[in-house]
């Protein structure tokens, strides 16, 4: 019997309890939380009332630069393809074309060698990981705070940032396709006296690049670029980026300065992906070089006055791999150097293309 | 004829916003907003929900009892309904003023019941079923403190008639019986006597204040008889879906709602008339300051008809808004723990109020 009356107390007790604790809950509902963020002073400050956001009508704020919508700062794009190599679903779509020499600079001093055709974000793979912000060497590709973007079409969600229109990239292409010919022609005139032809060259590259470079895809750069030598350059060079970087500065002025500047003020993992391309500067010599370098360790010399500064392991490298594969062919092209120096501007991009991948 | 025009519409408009307030304050007891985008504030969210019912299609199941199914809604609601046939608006107005009005109220509630069973049963689907059970196990069992509750008043009152005891708790007590009195407490020893000051000091809660108790008895059942949390096993979204209306969908099942808010308001009309002064002011006289007389017009004005109707639909209206105030405050009951309730806690204590009652008249004559 006693416990029937304490049933009685304490359910009375509780029940006028919960009821004012919701009768609390109506009357702090005439205010609501203001919009703040967690790093806001008076964040906590605010216990009570409405605690839900009308949403389209009011936004919490969220940081900057959270994960959530790529955006890709097309006029500081180098068209690296860095972010495209790391995209762990392959999300970015990127369809450079070179330019025949550089077209501009970013808005830290890079030069911008190759256009962008295609640089599309597809959105909809995309897994927020945010790696391809952190390899962008121009810090052009930033998520920004934009996190609102479902459509009812999926294609909605591939976002466009190339602004060529297709008559322009029409135009470059040729652009290049001319100057690539009046290249080959050059060099076909050079070879032809030297007997040397490209053919043979090829096959040399791939092997060497696909051991370097731990397999990659890179269809429309392993013609163009002796990519080996730029690896292994990137190798040895990683260890000591300025050992590298001097030989270029010696070759030409301006790459290497803009570069210098790159490398003074990004930090390691920024630097490593260029360095690849310093030496490539080297590298558009590649042709002639490595084939004198490999096989003709005497002629080579004279003009490795430079090289010396290039840390010396470089070259027992270049040497066997080199000298392993083409010991005919490389011969003719010594003749080539002399024809180098008017290449060199060209060369450049193809050289950051092949490194970049 | 007048009544039923009047209690039909005042019931539909009830309803759509007795529906938005139970969104609202349930949102804000949850710290939400509620419905907010259709009209200001969201105050046409249910016009919108009642379009989109009407136009739904109305799907029987096969395997339905298709003679019980269909015209379940429709009893549960005319069941519901018929109860407001003899409610006293005001002094003047109501539809029916039989001498055994309170006596037709609770049988014709009852019949309630039957539309539940037979809408449970004809749906032939478990839940359904289940739900109507332990509806017909619960309001049963609510229906007998209910009732005695009711009884404490009919002892007082020495009444069944709804206007009568509407009139005996007022200031106009004198209309209907030219030499009643009443006095503080309902008690003749203490003196003081308050025919005249009338308000909320004659209100039946105050005129027998173990009334007190007898309201909360008849308002935690009436609870129960409207099948509302915590009492709302037989719906019991969580485990049951749906209830016994679990298979109907378009206007039958608007019906059913429609009904569910019209036995709320019922309730609260016949808990206000009952223990709360009716369409009696709650104002007392204080000598010249004659709040009571300025805030009730005279039996059969216009006045008396308005200031009537305006007191009871304030005190049913917020009635409602206490069942719906304790609807989202409280969980739900099991069926051991509502049969505790009812059977061990509710009845003694309705018998026991009786018996009390019974023993208050002495005083107050």
């Amino acid at each position: 019997m006693k416990e029937y009356w304490q049933n009685i107390k304490t359910t009375t007790k509780t029940l006028s309890e919960g009821l004012k604790v919701t009768f609390k809950h109506i009357k702090d509902a005439r205010g609501s939380r203001e919009a703040l963020y967690t790093d806001d002073d008076n964040y906590f400050e605010r216990q009570n009332g409405i605690f839900t956001t009308q949403y389209p009508k009011e936004v919490l704020p969220v940081p900057h630069h959270g994960r959530y919508k790529l955006h890709n700062e097309i006029d500081d794009c180098i068209v690296c393809d860095k972010c495209a190599k790391v995209c762990p679903v392959n999300c970015i779509d990127i369809e450079p074309v070179r330019s025949v020499g550089e077209f501009g600079k970013t808005s830290d001093g890079t030069s911008k060698r190759i256009y962008a055709a295609k640089f599309d974000i597809d959105m909809a793979k995309c897994c927020f990981c945010g790696l391809c912000t952190v390899v962008c060497p121009t810090e052009c590709l930033t998520m920004t705070d934009e996190y609102d973007f479902s459509t009812d079409n999926i294609a909605d969600h591939n976002f466009e940032f190339g602004e060529m229109t297709p008559l322009e990239i029409l135009e470059k292409r040729k652009e290049l396709e001319e100057f690539n010919k009046q290249k080959e022609a050059a060099k076909a005139a050079k070879i032809t006296s030297a007997g040397a032809a490209k053919p043979q060259m090829k096959p040399r590259v791939a092997p060497g690049s696909a051991a370097s470079t731990a397999g990659s895809a890179k269809p429309v750069f392993r013609p163009k670029v002796p990519v080996k030598r730029a690896s292994t350059d990137a190798e040895s060079g990683a260890a000591k980026p300025k050992p590298v970087m001097r030989p270029k500065v010696v070759v030409k002025k301006k790459e290497a300065a803009a570069e210098s500047q790159e490398a003074s003020s990004n930090p390691r993992p920024v630097i490593k992906p260029k360095v690849p391309m310093k030496p490539k500067v080297p590298a558009s010599r590649n042709e002639g070089e490595e084939s004198s370098e490999g096989q003709r360790p005497k002629a080579v010399r004279p003009k490795i006055p430079i090289k010396p500064k290039v840390p010396t392991p470089e070259k027992p490298e270049e040497k066997e791999d080199t000298g392993a594969q083409k010991p005919k062919a490389v011969r003719p092209k010594v003749p080539m150097r002399p024809k180098i120096p008017t290449p060199k501007p060209d060369n450049p991009d193809p050289d950051s293309n092949e490194s970049a991948e | 004829m007048y009544a039923f025009l009047f209690f039909l519409n005042f019931l539909l408009i009830y309803t759509v916003f007795a529906v938005y307030a139970e969104r609202k304050i349930s949102a804000f007891i949850q710290d939400r907003y509620g419905p907010m985008e259709v009209g200001y504030y969201g105050l046409l969210q249910t016009i919108a929900d009642l379009l989109k019912l009407v136009q739904k299609e109305d799907i029987v199941p096969f395997q339905s009892d298709r003679k019980i199914f269909k015209p379940a809604p429709i009893i549960i609601f005319v069941a519901v309904f018929a109860g407001f046939a003899v409610l006293p608006l005001t002094s003047g107005f109501a539809g029916s003023a039989i001498d055994a009005g309170l006596f037709y109220l609770l049988a014709i509630v009852s019949l309630d019941v039957m539309g539940i069973l037979l809408a449970g049963w004809g749906s032939n689907s478990k839940y359904a079923l289940f739900g109507a059970m332990r509806s017909i196990a619960q309001i049963i069992s609510y229906e007998i403190p209910l009732t005695l509750s009711v009884v404490c008043v009919v002892l007082v009152a020495q009444s069944l008639n709804l206007q009568e005891i509407v009139y005996q708790q007022g200031i106009w007590i004198n209309e209907v019986d030219a030499e009643a009195v009443n006095y503080l407490f309902g008690i003749k020893a203490l003196g003081i006597e308050t025919t005249e000051i009338g308000g909320i000091l004659t209100w039946n809660i105050l005129r027998a204040p173990i009334f007190l108790f007898a309201w909360l008895v008849f308002f935690i059942a009436s609870l129960a008889e409207c099948n509302r949390a915590p009492f709302d096993i037989p719906e019991a979204e969580s485990e049951l879906v749906a209830g016994f209306h679990v298979e109907y969908s378009g206007f039958r099942w608007a019906m059913i709602m429609l009904a569910e808010y019209g036995m709320m308001l019922l309730v609260a009309f016949l808990g206000a008339i009952l223990f709360l002064g009716g369409w009696n002011t709650p104002l007392p006289n204080f000598g010249t300051v004659a709040l009571a007389d300025w805030t009730s017009g005279e039996p059969g004005t216009l006045a008396g008809n308005l200031w009537g109707a305006f007191w009871l639909i304030s005190k049913a209206l917020l009635t409602v808004g206490v069942q719906i105030w304790i609807r989202w405050t409280y969980p739900r009951l099991r069926l051991d723990q509502l049969m505790n309730l009812s059977w061990k806690y509710l009845t003694p204590a309705a018998i026991l109020l009786v018996l009390l009652s019974a023993l208050w008249r002495m005083l107050m004559i």
